[in-house]
């Protein structure tokens, strides 16, 4: 039973990661219909400028995270304003494709700058215990589930309530529409993508004080897409849900069933849940009058 | 009254559209509203009717369309080829043909939509008011996904987005579009209703002539681009081929097929 509850913590925490990037990758879908491929890429940005502003630079934690998130959303609006926005207006698949190219380009530029050996340093959260019962968590983990799911919770209350949550889902339904109410397009696009770099930032920095600095964040960033198609592309509460199934499933399988297999579950699950529901957990439904 | 007496609020000044560089659609389109008053735009399918209210909101080149040569004056500014937001915030507002809803979108956060270029937060509760009041079958169902409203709740919502903004020129396309009768007619007594008691003025394009020239001050009759007949509401209602043409009160009862040619010449001499 422990061993079951220390599972269940450590794959939480790891869940609620590939929710922080999932929801990025949401908030950039529901406002402009592109399908990020560069999320994860910007969870290893995160990584890496986290180690760089607090292990190489010293700054203390608090300006050290500050300063990554700065520096996500920075990157973020660049790409957003010399990459994407000169594609407003082209067929949404051109712009699909040039985000799996930048997330070529970022693994590139994070190798080159850092290259390719695994770093690691002292992580903000306290590395000490927690003893819970009869089982011991390290509570790292369990500090970065509340963390997590307080970001979410924000994100989600942003879409619901602020004017440019709004407007970002009117868009989405709607692009004339929307911008026959004067909405504007490129406003909109770049609060997306702000919001989507310092939820991937965040992620970043929760993963790389729990499984350390390296250039295979990347792959755990490839976690996010099954976490994100099994939640519904366009809602952040599928994203927390997405997110924690698909880290419960690898910490269960890896343990119970065997090594390995822990890598293919999550997209088995995948296919299974799409065949009964196309449109993911929480997936928005096209409305039809009768 | 005619569009002449009081000062222009909008004015179309000989405009050319262009589609794709090379579609000609406006030919050296005129037109003026005054200040208060509701002008109809009428025409058949294809006239130019839509480009024209298109290129007077700015939402022209998200289609490839621009306008290539006269001028667009609102309030004594030139708005042609200014982008959408801007136009917006400076009180011109279209309500799209077809109604647009955001279907996903709750009929509060549709309201709350149109209201985008408001200052933020402050007042909008007394606009939504204002919205429910003109149109109570939305607050009856304010929490639900604008999706699922029935034709005419949806045009009361698209209007109610209008109201949101406040904006001192609606241009309304086809308001009447794939509603039933009665429908019509409430949705043309609010329409009346906002432009006395909130100001607005009004240029409404329409299919059905008969409905709008009851309410508009001016009219305007659109073929091949450009305007080739105009005057007073009563002017136009009185008129032999308007009549003929677009209320469908031709003189001579009933025609057979004999006559469509005939139909087709004086037509063409209207253009």
């Amino acid at each position: 039973m422990d061993i079951f509850l220390q599972l269940t913590v450590s794959g939480l925490s790891t869940g609620m990661i590939y929710a922080l990037a999932a929801a990025g990758f949401v908030v950039i879908y529901k406002a402009s219909d592109v399908i990020n491929f560069a999320q994860g890429d910007l969870l290893l940005l995160g990584t890496y400028l986290i180690f760089f502003s607090v292990a190489q630079v010293g700054l203390p934690w608090s300006l050290g995270v500050a300063v990554t998130l700065l520096l996500a959303v920075a990157v973020a609006l660049a790409v957003e304003r010399l990459v994407l926005r000169p594609l407003v207006g082209e067929p949404i698949i051109s712009m699909i494709m040039v985000t799996i190219g930048l997330s070529s380009v970022l693994r590139g530029v994070t190798g080159a700058i850092w290259g390719p050996n695994p770093r690691s340093f002292d992580s903000f959260l306290p590395a000490g215990d927690i003893v819970l019962g009869p089982a011991t968590l390290s509570a790292d983990r369990v500090l970065s589930i509340p963390i997590a799911l307080a970001v979410l919770a924000a994100l989600g209350l942003f879409f619901r309530h602020t004017r440019d949550g709004i407007a970002m889902r009117a868009i989405a339904d709607d692009q004339q529409a929307a911008l026959s109410m004067g909405i504007s397009i490129p406003r909109v696009f770049g609060v997306a993508w702000g919001l989507a770099a310092v939820s991937a930032a965040l992620g970043g920095i929760m993963l790389a004080g729990i499984v350390g600095v390296s250039p295979n964040v990347a792959s755990i960033g490839l976690r996010v897409f099954p976490a994100v198609i099994l939640g519904g592309l366009d809602s952040i509460a599928g994203a927390v849900l997405g997110g924690a199934v698909i880290g419960l499933l690898e910490v269960y399988v890896g343990f119970y069933v065997g090594h390995g297999l822990n890598l293919v579950v999550p997209y088995m699950v995948l296919v299974l849940v799409l065949m009964v529901r196309p449109y993911g957990l929480f997936g928005k439904e096209i409305i039809e009058r009768v | 009254m005619t569009g002449a007496e009081a000062a222009p609020l909008l004015s179309l000044n000989n405009i050319e559209v262009l589609y794709d560089d090379v579609i000609l659609v406006l030919r050296g389109l005129s037109l003026e509203v005054a200040e208060g008053q509701i002008a109809a735009l009428l025409g058949s399918n294809g006239a130019g009717k839509t480009t024209t209210l298109k290129a007077t909101s700015g939402l022209l080149h998200v289609e490839d369309g621009e306008v290539s040569d006269g001028t667009i004056v609102f309030d004594g500014e030139e708005i042609q080829g200014m982008d959408a937001h801007r136009i917006v915030e400076r009180g011109v507002f279209q309500v799209l043909e077809g109604r647009r809803v955001f279907e996903h979108l709750t009929v509060r956060e549709n309201l709350l939509a149109g209201a985008y270029t408001r200052a933020t937060g402050r007042g909008l509760e007394a606009e939504t008011h204002k919205v429910y009041e003109y149109f109570p079958a939305l607050a009856e169902r304010r929490g639900q996904a604008a999706g699922y409203l029935s034709g005419g709740e949806q045009q009361m919502l698209a209007l109610g987005r209008a109201l949101m903004a406040s904006p001192r020129m609606m241009l309304l396309d086809e308001p009447s579009l794939g509603l039933a009768p009665m429908l019509v007619e409430s949705i043309f007594g609010a329409l009346q209703r906002i432009n006395r008691e909130e100001g607005a003025t009004i240029l409404l394009v329409e299919q059905n002539a008969r409905i709008a020239l009851s309410i508009a001050d001016y009219g305007y009759i659109m073929e091949g681009g450009r305007v080739v007949l105009e005057g007073g509401a009563e002017e136009l209602r009185a008129n032999e081929d308007v009549k003929e043409f677009y209320l469908g009160l031709g003189d001579g009862g009933r025609r057979s097929y004999r006559d469509v040619k005939h139909y087709r010449r004086r037509k063409r001499w209207l253009s």
